[in-house]
């Protein structure tokens, strides 16, 4: 480990801090924090842990793996896969792949936005949900499309899109 | 009995699994005699979820468009030995599978993906055992030389080459890399294959490294691609303990194995020299060649990388021949091309096709036509890379050289269709948008060129497009393709450049008419009510979200230009056709 046990100690109290449980972390580092050019693996499983990645963390990862901290933000901030914020209970990714531009995603985005009130990157205040335009879902021929957490509704159209999120909305409301 | 559903990611996007719990349910509660499967895609997307049943004589019967609902009527008409002729696939779409020639996909919607025995009762692995048992590696790159198969990824680089170089490089560790990392957004070859076919790709990876002397691959796979990861997963481990992926396999000498390592969404990752560093865990940026990967690549080692249907292709070629490959194509492409229709089209999927074949015969033949029967305007090809054909060019070959005359270019084979509702100049600003934020950054003029570009186009899309703006991008997008490092940036403005060539007139009616005749720009587009055909039935007004209608009951109403945002509601509530857009 290249950490001074200054940095160590700084990264456990902001840990603790943020409220983040590292040791759910460390079968991940045991498996791959001295394999080289696992990086990138190991920045995957913790967002899949965590949700997001956050900056306290990116920087125990840098401390546990030897790696500059710089380096880390480097790898997370170059890849459109992570997230440095935390998303809503629901993340809507909305496909802006070129078959969906062509078919009108452009409405579908717009209809999303009036219904969440939001925009595209950000979440609800109610932290429900949270819209993402994404490059290509690879559904092409179901143009336009958007995926909400692993499931794809396909040949949207504005009010399609509209009721989906309406229909999820009133699930969550239900189970309160 | 036995039921197959389809499901490959975009089957269960349309509801396959929502079909097959019905069909489970359906046949736990009766108590019926029928096995339920699942297969790829057979590249028909417009009528999944797409279901066969083969009865116990061996008949088979594929339904389309099938729902949780219909399926049981289906299952109760398939045991009484009855066809249920509503749902069956029409005869036209049984004639579409049967134009295609189907090298690259030929298991896709055949077998089941997760069973290996489907895959080699289809002659699976034979092709690895006969390089093994009975070729010299030198021999098995003679073949593929003998095939002229070139690299499907996109820059069509003869494969049997690449792996020569690799074979000859120094060094005793080799890597062999298979590069999944498919991200034109528009092409889903790739993963149709490794959902679909997995074992395919890692036959092809086994013939590869035995070439080349390899004892350890990568494939490097999109992560937006979960099901193919799940399923390649499945399909190593089960090669891994029928003994064609470990050591001594076929009790040679050769020893080779697999591992899976998901990209982190990065379009330039496609490059090599970029897929390479993300493989070694950093950002994915590309570097100079030389040194080429096949001398220094992974870790530094020799490596070659090939794309996902470029190693589909290699078992047919051993089993069948290089002479079988070549026999079909033109004097420089050879073999059969997986393309995937998109975008304005009636029929819309994966199509392969033997090179020559035109892009009209895709267009028209397989793909049915345009939407709506309205006209065609042009195709793009090639992804943000390469260009779009006009409708006048439709007749040009499928083929590496003809169509790079066009500006367009191969790529990895996305075809987005577009008609008289798509606006070129719109196009290029989406292309732009793409390349511009899916640029790594290392390159200046890629970097900032781009975003340049895409500032001018924005202007002129937006109405205040200029005098000299067309020259301008012409210039910025000749200096970027002659001064960034890799393919992203260097074919970055070919999308510009070829809807400059064959559609300047929209850009001049933008920037000097300010006018947008597929009247998708908003900025250059005004609502009008027709006083003639409104009948005042006051529903527009009620629909507009600004409150730029006016008017009384039964007579005709007029919209606020100044107020008026340009959603189009009215346009589509009106029943009357009273709206105007100009």
């Amino acid at each position: 480990m290249s950490s001074c046990c200054n940095c160590a100690q700084a990264s456990a109290e902001a840990l603790q801090k943020a409220g983040i449980d590292v040791t759910l972390l460390q079968p991940t580092l045991d498996k791959y924090g001295a394999v080289e050019g696992s990086l990138i693996t190991i920045l995957q499983n913790a967002q899949e842990i965590y949700g997001y990645l956050p900056i306290e963390l990116l920087n125990y990862i840098a401390i546990k793996t030897g790696n500059k901290p710089a380096k880390v933000l480097g790898v997370a901030t170059f890849y459109a896969q992570f997230r440095l914020q935390p998303v809503g209970k629901y993340l809507i990714m909305l496909c802006q792949g070129t078959a969906c531009h062509v078919n009108g995603s452009e409405a579908i985005e717009t209809a999303i936005c009036e219904e969440l009130g939001v925009k595209e990157g950000e979440t609800t205040p109610d932290g429900l949900f949270t819209l993402n335009n994404v490059a290509c879902l690879g559904c092409c021929s179901l143009s336009p499309v958007m995926m909400i957490n692993g499931e794809t509704y396909g040949s949207l159209t504005p009010a399609k899109a509209k009721s989906i999120i309406a229909d999820l909305r009133a699930k969550e409301a239900e189970g309160k | 009995m036995k039921m197959i559903v389809g499901k490959g990611s975009c089957g269960i996007a349309a509801g396959a699994n929502k079909v097959s719990d019905s069909a489970e349910q359906y046949i736990k509660d009766n108590n019926l005699d029928i096995d339920v499967s699942v297969t790829g895609c057979i590249g028909m997307c417009y009528l999944e979820p797409i279901v066969d049943f083969i009865r116990d004589d061996g008949t088979k019967t594929t339904y389309v468009l099938v729902n949780a609902e219909n399926i049981k009527e289906i299952i109760d008409s398939e045991l009484k030995g009855e066809t249920l002729t509503k749902y069956e696939m029409p005869e036209v779409d049984k004639q579409r599978l049967e134009k295609q020639t189907r090298i690259a996909l030929r298991n896709c919607g055949v077998i089941n993906p997760e069973h290996i025995e489907e895959y080699i009762a289809k002659g699976g692995y034979k092709a690895i055992e006969k390089c093994v048992t009975e070729m010299t590696p030198e021999e098995v790159i003679e073949e593929i030389k003998v095939s002229g198969l070139a690299g499907r990824g996109g820059a069509g680089f003869p494969t049997w080459f690449k792996w020569n170089a690799a074979r000859s490089a120094q060094g005793t560790k080799k890597y062999t890399i298979c590069n999944a990392d498919e991200g034109d957004p528009g092409a889903f070859m790739d993963r149709a294959v490794l959902e679909g076919d997995p074992h395919a790709v890692l036959e092809g990876m086994l013939i590869g490294a035995y070439a080349m002397g390899s004892d350890e691959g990568v494939i490097y796979v999109r992560a937006e691609y979960p099901l193919a990861i799940v399923r390649l997963n499945i399909a190593i481990k089960q090669a891994e303990e029928k003994g064609f992926l470990g050591d001594n396999i076929f009790g040679s000498n050769f020893s080779f194995r697999i591992r899976i390592k998901a990209g982190a969404g990065a379009f330039v990752c496609g490059e090599e020299t970029a897929l390479i560093a993300s493989l070694e865990g950093e950002r994915g940026m590309p570097r100079l060649k030389p040194p080429f990967p096949a001398n220094k690549g992974y870790w530094q080692k020799p490596s070659n990388i090939n794309n996902v249907e470029t190693y589909a292709n290699v078992a047919w070629i051993i089993l069948n021949g290089g002479k079988a490959f070549s026999a079909m194509g033109t004097p420089n492409s050879k073999g059969t091309k997986v393309f995937a229709l998109t975008g304005k089209i009636k029929k819309g999927g994966l199509v392969e096709i033997p090179m020559g074949a035109t892009v009209k015969d895709v267009i028209f033949d397989i793909g049915g036509g345009i939407k709506e029967d309205r006209a065609f305007k042009a195709v793009q090809m090639g992804g943000p890379s390469g260009g779009c054909i006009p409708a006048d060019l439709v007749d040009t070959l499928i083929d590496y050289k003809t169509l790079a005359a066009t500006g367009a270019i191969m790529g990895s084979g996305g075809m987005v269709v577009m008609d008289e509702t798509t606006c070129m100049v719109d196009m290029a600003r989406f292309f732009l948008d793409f390349t511009c934020k899916e640029s790594c950054g290392k390159c200046i003029h890629c970097r900032l060129g781009t975003k340049r570009m895409l500032e001018i186009l924005t202007r002129i899309t937006d109405g205040e497009g200029k005098d000299g703006d067309i020259e301008l991008l012409e210039s910025l997008a000749l200096n970027i393709k002659s001064s960034a490092l890799c393919g992203l940036g260097q074919t970055a403005p070919n999308p510009v450049l070829t809807t400059i060539r064959y559609f300047r007139n929209e850009y001049e009616d933008h920037i000097y008419k300010k006018k947008c005749t597929a009247h998708q720009c908003k900025n250059l587009v005004s609502y009008t009510i027709d006083a003639d055909k409104c009948k005042g039935c006051t529903l527009c007004a009620r629909n507009c979200p600004v409150g730029a209608i006016s008017g009384t009951v039964k007579n005709p109403h007029v919209i606020d230009t100044d107020k008026c945002i340009k959603c189009g509601k009215c346009l589509s509530s009106c029943n009357f056709g009273a709206v105007i857009v100009d």
